[in-house]
């Protein structure tokens, strides 16, 4: 005991002139995000020399690991209720857009070509809407010819922020599917066949003709994958990508719900994308670990003022300014240290 | 134990009586064999107490956790088909006949198909052929299962969809067990694929055991047996298959373990679909690919518990499998001697 003590000793000494300038900050949760708080983190470090450990294990583990108080910040693509952030001391705030997007593998439709909307797709999801040449599809695409061939619903078999969205958007524009199957991460689907990650679903539908499957915009439009068109609330067809997200998350009202928890599914806008997604971030108000929440800040900071074209390279949409400023001023007035001092301010 | 004992101390006179003969050394060199052989027999036996503590901790860590999920839903967890994680309601019925179909139709054709193999290899083949075949196929055991998966699903499965799948559909519309059995849509992936995939995964298992139990038929039966005119089906049917049966069947029940557990090939195309379909070409899911599948992301403490206790029941139908072969294996070595 007495041995190891001083062993330890002299390893952190050892240590410690490099250590005392970097402290690494640690989060876990959703995958949609790595790879942008994956790079955001590497030019972090470069430019402060203070690193960042994430760890993508999905949403839910990301919840439970902030509330098993391992990690310094969460993170999380299905928000938590006002009610849930109240019991267990958390806020909340979005981080990165991105959107939902259907891709399809048919014969002779190239990307965009094929045009749906809401209620088409959850009948398609609902097992209702079996085959391509369906009268409710070609009323949608009076210009394309479309084979009598079975639609194969492709969909996650792990639990999935991804799937929340776009569960959340059908449940929004369906009642028949707000009814029959809900809203969640994981849900018991009717039809289809499952595939595990966003890379699982694209290779599916990739190898799979007659398919259909869900999948983040930065997937398909990275695997060359035929994404389709959606007819938005305001009657519009749509293109997704970054121009028609930033539509919906300027039409949102961010300040509705608690921890800014806005779904974006289904806003208003001529040009807004139905399913557009954001990914929250899950920290403590009375942080345990002060000093960390307070670099965590910092980081986050920096990535809402420098982030921005990082995001747009890897087809993430960073948020409106607006929007930015209010969880800046939320971050004032609500996260402190044990003392009651606030741990993030505008100057620092 | 005694036995033993005594062989080592016997050993032991003779090196050191031979230059010293002094009484007092030869007890202290008596005792240091003692030792040492204390020490091993200690480490052998605590490697093996390891191994049990380490099984019954499993057990033991699986009921702990499977305990909400049973508690709740009680034995009818076992026959229900519904998987739904927004209403909380969850049943095992459609991984456990996701499991049980998917072997089955694995077994269906990795036994016929090893067999040949097996007999042709010890029988029929030219002794150039022998090495060769023998090695492709023990090789087919060494490669790991997610290649099997990958193959599956970007060559196997689109190749199932668009070639033999219609074929089956159309052929088999109008007869009556096999039309249920063979429905569209051909969706490439499904049950029928993740038969196939282990078919290709067990049939090593199969052809091995049956080769080496195969080898073991005494020449004079055979020779006798083609003596009197049988025919190489003959020879095959009436005497080394009742011969070596209990072996045989023991190769099959290891080829099953592997079937039932196999987790990454199965969840690439097996469709991960919690429903009971009739036809073998709609998608469906197993135990060890729903858990795969939906562990990591599993939100609440039912959900998490329902996965365990899937575990569970899959660890019972792999224990009573593999008990099954151990028992077949000890009674032919019993046979043997």
């Amino acid at each position: 005991m007495h041995f190891a003590k001083i062993a330890l000793t002299t390893a952190a000494l050892a240590l410690s002139p490099a250590a005392a300038y970097a402290i690494d900050i640690s989060g876990a949760g959703a995958t949609f995000p790595y790879p942008i708080y994956a790079k955001w983190a590497d030019s972090y470090k470069k430019e402060t020399g203070n690193g960042l450990n994430y760890q993508s294990i999905g949403s839910g583990g990301g919840i439970k690991q902030i509330k098993a108080k391992t990690v310094t910040f969460g993170a999380t693509d299905a928000p938590l209720t006002g009610k849930d952030l109240e019991e267990s001391g958390l806020v909340q705030f979005p981080m990165v857009m991105g959107s939902v997007t259907p891709v399809v593998n048919l014969e002779g439709v190239k990307p965009g070509e094929l045009t749906l909307d809401g209620p088409t797709l959850a009948q398609i999801y609902l097992g209702q809407i079996k085959s391509w040449d369906d009268a409710a599809i070609a009323k949608l695409n009076p210009n394309l010819k479309l084979p009598k061939q079975a639609i194969v619903p492709v969909r996650r078999s792990d639990g999935s922020g991804t799937t929340y969205n776009f569960a959340y958007y059908l449940a929004e524009v369906s009642s028949d599917w707000k009814t029959k199957v809900g809203v969640s991460t994981a849900l018991q689907w009717p039809v289809g066949i499952g595939a595990k990650g966003n890379e699982g679903v694209a290779g599916n539908v990739a190898q799979t003709k007659g398919s259909i499957g869900y999948v983040e915009y930065a997937y398909a439009k990275e695997n060359k994958m035929i994404f389709t068109k959606m007819i938005n609330k305001a009657g519009k067809a749509v293109a997704p990508g970054s121009d028609s997200v930033q539509s919906a998350a300027a039409s949102a009202d961010w300040n509705s719900v608690p921890g800014f928890g806005v779904i974006l599914a289904n806003q208003p806008g001529d040009q807004s994308w139905p399913m557009a997604a954001a990914t929250w971030i899950l920290m403590y108000k009375k942080p345990e670990k002060s000093a960390e929440a307070a670099e965590a800040l910092k980081f986050f900071a920096w990535a809402y003022a420098k982030g921005g074209a990082m995001a747009d390279s890897l087809d993430y949409v960073p948020m409106p300014q607006k929007v930015v400023t209010d969880i800046m001023k939320m971050w004032s007035a609500d996260i402190k240290d044990a003392s009651g001092k606030p741990l993030y301010s505008p100057t620092n | 134990m005694a036995s033993g004992e005594r062989d080592v101390s016997e050993v032991a006179l003779k090196g050191a009586s031979a230059p010293l003969a002094v009484s007092s050394s030869r007890a202290a060199v008596l005792k240091r064999l003692r030792l040492t052989d204390a020490i091993f027999h200690g480490l052998t036996r605590g490697a093996s107490l390891a191994v049990l503590a380490l099984l019954s901790g499993v057990i033991i860590a699986l009921i702990i956790g499977a305990a909400p999920a049973l508690g709740t839903f009680g034995f009818g967890f076992l026959f229900d088909e519904s998987w739904n994680p927004v209403t909380e309601r969850f049943g095992a019925l459609a991984p456990i006949f996701g499991t049980l179909v998917t072997s089955f139709i694995a077994m269906l054709i990795a036994v016929p198909v090893g067999l040949m193999v097996a007999f042709f290899l010890t029988e029929l083949c030219p002794k150039m052929l022998r090495r060769p075949i023998g090695i492709a196929i023990e090789l087919l055991a060494g490669i790991p299962s997610i290649i099997y998966g990958i193959w599956g699903l970007f060559v196997f499965a689109p190749f199932l969809q668009q070639h033999v799948q219609p074929l089956f559909i159309d052929t088999f519309q109008n007869v009556p067990v096999l039309s249920i059995l063979f429905a569209g849509p051909p969706y490439g992936i499904g049950m029928f694929t993740a038969g196939l995939i282990l078919a290709i995964m067990v049939l090593p298992f199969v052809t091995s055991i049956s080769r080496d139990v195969f080898d073991a038929v005494p020449p004079v039966l055979k020779e006798a047996a083609y003596g009197v005119g049988c025919t190489t089906w003959e020879v095959f049917r009436y005497v080394v298959l009742p011969f070596t049966r209990v072996g045989v069947i023991g190769g099959f029940m290891l080829g099953l373990g592997r079937a039932l557990g196999e987790t990454m090939a199965v969840t690439f195309v097996i469709g991960n679909a919690h429903h009971v379909s009739a036809s073998l070409f709609a998608p469906g899911t197993t135990i060890s690919a729903s858990i795969a599948n939906e562990f990591t992301e599993a939100v609440g403490d039912l959900y998490t518990s329902s996965l365990i206790a899937l575990g569970l029941i899959l660890f019972f139908i792999t224990f009573i499998v593999l008990a099954i072969a151990r028992y077949m294996l000890l009674r032919l070595q019993r046979q043997g001697k």
